[in-house]
C-alpha cells in the first residue's frame, strides 16, 4: 500500500472517468428528453476519430474538441431522423448508429494509426492549485476535466431550474400531453439528441487526445456501453451520473493501482471490482421504491407521432 | 428443423467442394483468418493481417483471402469460423489463444477443412497449432530493462493468465533480475487483449508508483503513447509490431511477429495436398520472432549484451530457461545447467522463484 500515492490516485480517477461522464451526461438528456439512443458507444468513437484528426492535422487540441462534439452531433443526427422523422425503432436504430460508427470511425482513422496527438497541458488554477493535498487533486488537470464537471452542473440547473428544462421533462413524461399543451416534441427531442450526440463526441475525443492518447481502432472498448447502464443505475439525475462515473472510474484505476502495489487481494476479484461497486452503490442509492419508479422518464424509448 | 436440414447440405456441400478442390488446379485455395482485434491495431492482430497480406501477394490470384477482425473469444468465435468454414474455407487461421477450443470444435464438424490455431496447445487430425517462442524476446527485453532502470522497478502489463503470457513475465523477470539484482518487479492483470483506455490506465498506475520500464503484453500502442506523454524516464518496447514511431523513447527495442513464411509454407502445403498435423513453435532462429532495432537511447555496452545475447540464442547457445532456476514457493525446477523442455514451457502455470503475488486462475 505504501507504493500508492493518494493524492496522484485521486488525480487519475477524475481523468479516467471524464469519458464515461461526458458520454453518460448526454445521453441523460437524451433519455429525459424521452429518447433511448443505444448509439452512444459509436457516437463517441466517431468523436474520437474525428477530435484525433483535427487536432493532428491542425495541431490544436481544442479544435479537436469542437470537430468531436461537431461530428458527434452530426452523427446523431442519423439517428434522430430515422426515429423522430421517419419513426423507426429506437433500439435498433441506435444499435445500427454504433455499428455504424464502429465502422466508419475505423475508416477515417486508417491514416492515424500511430500518430501522436499535440499535448493539451493542465491548467493550474491559480490560488487553488497551491492548496497542500486538494489541489494537486483537483485543480491541476486539464480543462476538459473543469468543462466535464462545469456540463453536470449546468445540466442539472437546466432540468431542475429552468423553463426549458421542465419543457424537456415534460416531453419525456408524457409526449402527447406536452404535444397537447403546444410543446414542439419533436424539436425538443431533435435538439436532446444533438447534445447527446456532442457530448458523447466530447467523451470520444478525450481518449483519443487525453487519456490514451493516440488514435487506435476500437479505441471506446465498450466505454459507450458503461456511460449508458450508468444513466439507468444513476436514475436519470445528473449529480448521481457524476458519482457512478467517478465511482466507477475510481474503482477501475484503484484496481490496478493494487495490483501494481502488489496487495493479496486476488486479481479476479479486483478485475470486476468496477462493476460490482458501481452497480450495487448506484442501486442502493437509488433503492427507494416510489421514487425510482418514478425516475425512468414515462415516455422513454416510445415512439411519437402527432396524430396518434 | 428444415434449418437444419438445409445447414447440413450446405456443410456437405462445402466439404464435397473442399475435397474437390486440389483436383482442380486452377481454383483457388481459400484462406481464411481469424483475429481477435481490429486488423490495424498497431500489434498483434495487425501483424497476423500484414502476414496474411505477405501470403496473398506471395500467391497472387492462387488463393483467395477472406478475414474477419474483432471476433470475440468464445460462442462468437464459432460462429465467425463455421460460417468460414460454409462458406468454402480450405484452411483456417484462427489467430487467439482463446480461440483453441472454439477451433477444435468447429474442426470436429468439417473434417475436410484445415484449421491452424494459434498459441494454443489442441491439436486434431485437421487442427495444427502453432506459436512463436516470444519469451526469447522477452529475456533480451528484460536484460536491457535490468540494465537501464534507475528505479529499479520494473512492471509487466499481462491480459490473460495463459502459459505464453507466464513464460513472457517469467523470463522477463529472470533476465532483468540476473542484469540488476535490486529489481523489483510488479505485474498487472488486465484480463483483456485490447481495451487502449485500460491499457492506458494500466500504464499511468505504473508510473506513478515509480516503474520506469513496463513491458506490454497486450496488443494495443496506448502503453507506449502514455508513457511518450507522461513526460518522464519511462521505457518500453513495442509488442508484436516494431511500433518504431514510438522510437528512439519510450520505445527502445521491440518483439515483432512474422507469421509470413509460416504462413506459405502451410497454404503451400494445402495446394499441394501435403498438409498434416503439426506444432510449429519457432523463435528468433527461425525468423518468427524478430527483435526490432535497438534505440541509441540504450547505452552501447548493453546494446552489446543484448546483442550477444540475441546471437547466443539463434545459435543454441543459450536458452533462456537454464537453471538454476526455483519455481516461486522454492522448489527447485531447472538444476544448475538444466534447460527447460518445451513441454514444460507450453504448460507453464507456474511463477519462478523471486516474483511476488499469486497468478489469477
Amino acid at each position: 500500500m505504501g507504493q500508492i500515492d493518494p493524492i496522484l490516485l485521486l488525480a487519475s480517477l477524475m481523468v479516467a472517468s471524464t469519458p464515461i461522464l461526458f458520454a453518460a451526461i448526454g445521453e441523460l438528456i437524451a433519455e429525459r428528453a424521452g429518447v433511448l439512443n443505444l448509439g452512444v458507444e459509436g457516437m463517441m468513437i466517431i468523436g474520437a476519430a474525428a477530435g484525433f484528426i483535427a487536432a493532428y492535422t491542425t495541431g490544436n487540441p481544442w479544435l479537436g474538441f469542437f470537430m468531436a462534439a461537431v461530428v458527434g452531433a452530426a452523427l446523431s443526427m442519423i439517428f434522430a431522423v430515422l426515429t423522430q422523422l421517419l419513426l423507426s425503432n429506437q433500439v435498433a436504430t441506435g444499435l445500427a448508429l454504433t455499428l455504424f460508427g464502429l465502422g466508419f470511425a475505423s475508416l477515417l482513422g486508417q491514416a492515424y494509426v500511430g500518430k501522436s496527438a499535440p499535448s493539451f497541458p493542465d491548467w493550474h488554477i491559480p490560488g487553488l492549485s497551491e492548496i497542500p493535498v486538494v489541489g494537486p487533486i483537483l485543480f491541476k488537470h486539464d480543462p476538459m476535466v473543469y468543462v466535464s464537471l462545469l456540463l453536470v452542473i449546468a445540466v442539472w440547473f437546466f432540468l431542475n431550474r429552468t423553463r426549458a428544462g421542465l419543457i424537456l421533462r415534460a416531453v419525456g413524461e408524457s409526449h402527447d400531453s406536452a404535444h397537447a399543451l403546444g410543446y414542439k416534441v419533436v424539436r425538443v427531442r431533435m435538439l436532446a439528441i444533438a447534445f447527446g450526440g456532442a457530448c458523447a463526441g466530447l467523451g470520444g475525443a478525450y481518449l483519443s487526445l487525453v487519456r490514451v492518447p493516440n488514435w487506435t481502432e476500437g479505441i471506446t472498448a465498450g466505454a459507450g456501453w458503461i456511460a449508458l447502464a450508468i444513466v439507468v443505475f444513476a436514475s436519470w439525475r445528473p449529480g448521481r451520473v457524476l458519482a457512478g462515473a467517478y465511482l466507477f472510474g475510481g474503482v477501475a484505476v484503484l484496481q490496478l493501482n493494487l495490483q501494481a502495489a502488489g496487495i493479496a487481494i486476488p486479481v479476479e476479484i479486483l478485475s470486476m471490482s468496477p462493476y460490482v461497486i458501481t452497480i450495487v452503490v448506484l442501486v442502493i442509492i437509488s433503492s427507494d421504491r416510489r421514487r425510482a419508479a418514478a425516475s425512468a422518464p414515462a415516455s422513454l424509448g416510445r415512439v411519437f407521432h402527432a396524430s396518434s | 428443423m428444415k434449418r437444419r436440414t438445409l445447414l447440413t447440405t450446405t456443410a456437405a456441400a462445402a466439404a464435397l467442394a473442399t475435397v474437390g478442390m486440389p483436383a482442380l488446379a486452377q481454383d483457388p485455395t481459400k484462406v481464411g483468418f481469424i483475429y481477435v482485434g481490429p486488423k490495424n491495431d498497431g500489434g498483434w492482430s495487425q501483424h497476423h493481417h500484414e502476414s496474411a497480406l505477405k501470403m496473398v501477394e506471395h500467391f497472387g490470384d492462387k488463393v483467395e483471402f477472406v478475414f474477419q477482425e474483432s471476433v470475440p473469444e468464445g460462442a462468437d468465435a464459432e460462429r465467425a469460423m463455421t460460417q468460414m468454414a460454409l462458406s468454402g474455407a480450405d484452411i483456417i487461421f484462427t489467430t487467439s489463444f482463446g480461440y483453441m477450443d472454439p477451433t477444435i470444435n468447429v474442426a470436429g464438424r468439417f473434417p475436410d477443412v484445415k484449421f491452424e490455431h494459434a498459441t494454443g496447445y489442441k491439436t486434431a487430425p485437421n487442427v495444427t497449432s502453432y506459436s512463436a517462442r516470444f519469451y526469447e524476446g522477452r529475456a533480451v527485453m528484460g536484460h536491457i530493462a535490468g540494465r537501464m532502470t534507475k528505479t529499479n522497478k520494473i512492471a509487466y502489463i499481462a491480459s490473460f493468465p495463459i502459459p505464453e503470457v507466464i513464460q513472457g513475465i517469467n523470463s522477463s523477470y529472470l533476465h532483468a533480475k540476473r542484469a540488476n539484482p535490486d529489481v523489483e518487479f510488479s505485474v498487472v492483470w488486465l484480463f483483456t487483449w485490447f481495451d487502449p483506455a485500460k491499457e492506458a490506465d494500466a500504464t499511468q498506475a505504473l508510473i506513478d508508483q515509480g516503474n520506469d520500464f513496463i513491458l506490454a503484453h497486450t496488443d494495443s500502442t496506448a502503453p507506449l503513447a502514455t508513457m511518450r506523454a507522461s513526460g518522464k524516464e519511462v521505457y518500453g518496447f513495442g509488442q508484436a509490431a516494431d511500433m518504431a514511431e514510438f522510437g528512439p523513447a519510450p520505445r527502445v527495442s521491440s518483439i515483432i511477429d512474422d507469421w509470413a513464411p509460416y504462413y506459405i509454407e502451410r497454404v503451400q502445403a494445402v495446394m499441394d495436398g501435403t498438409w498434416e498435423t503439426t506444432e510449429t513453435w519457432d523463435g528468433i532462429k527461425d525468423g518468427m520472432v524478430g527483435i526490432g532495432a535497438f534505440s541509441e537511447v540504450i547505452p552501447a555496452d548493453v546494446r552489446a549484451e543484448a546483442q550477444q545475447m540475441v546471437d547466443d540464442i539463434v545459435s543454441g547457445a543459450y536458452h533462456p530457461f537454464t537453471g538454476p532456476i526455483n519455481k516461486q514457493d522454492g522448489s527447485p525446477w531447472l538444476a544448475e545447467g538444466e534447460v527447460a523442455t518445451d513441454g514444460d514451457l507450453l504448460g507453464m502455470g507456474f511463477y519462478i522463484e523471486g516474483l511476488t503475488g499469486e497468478i489469477p486462475s
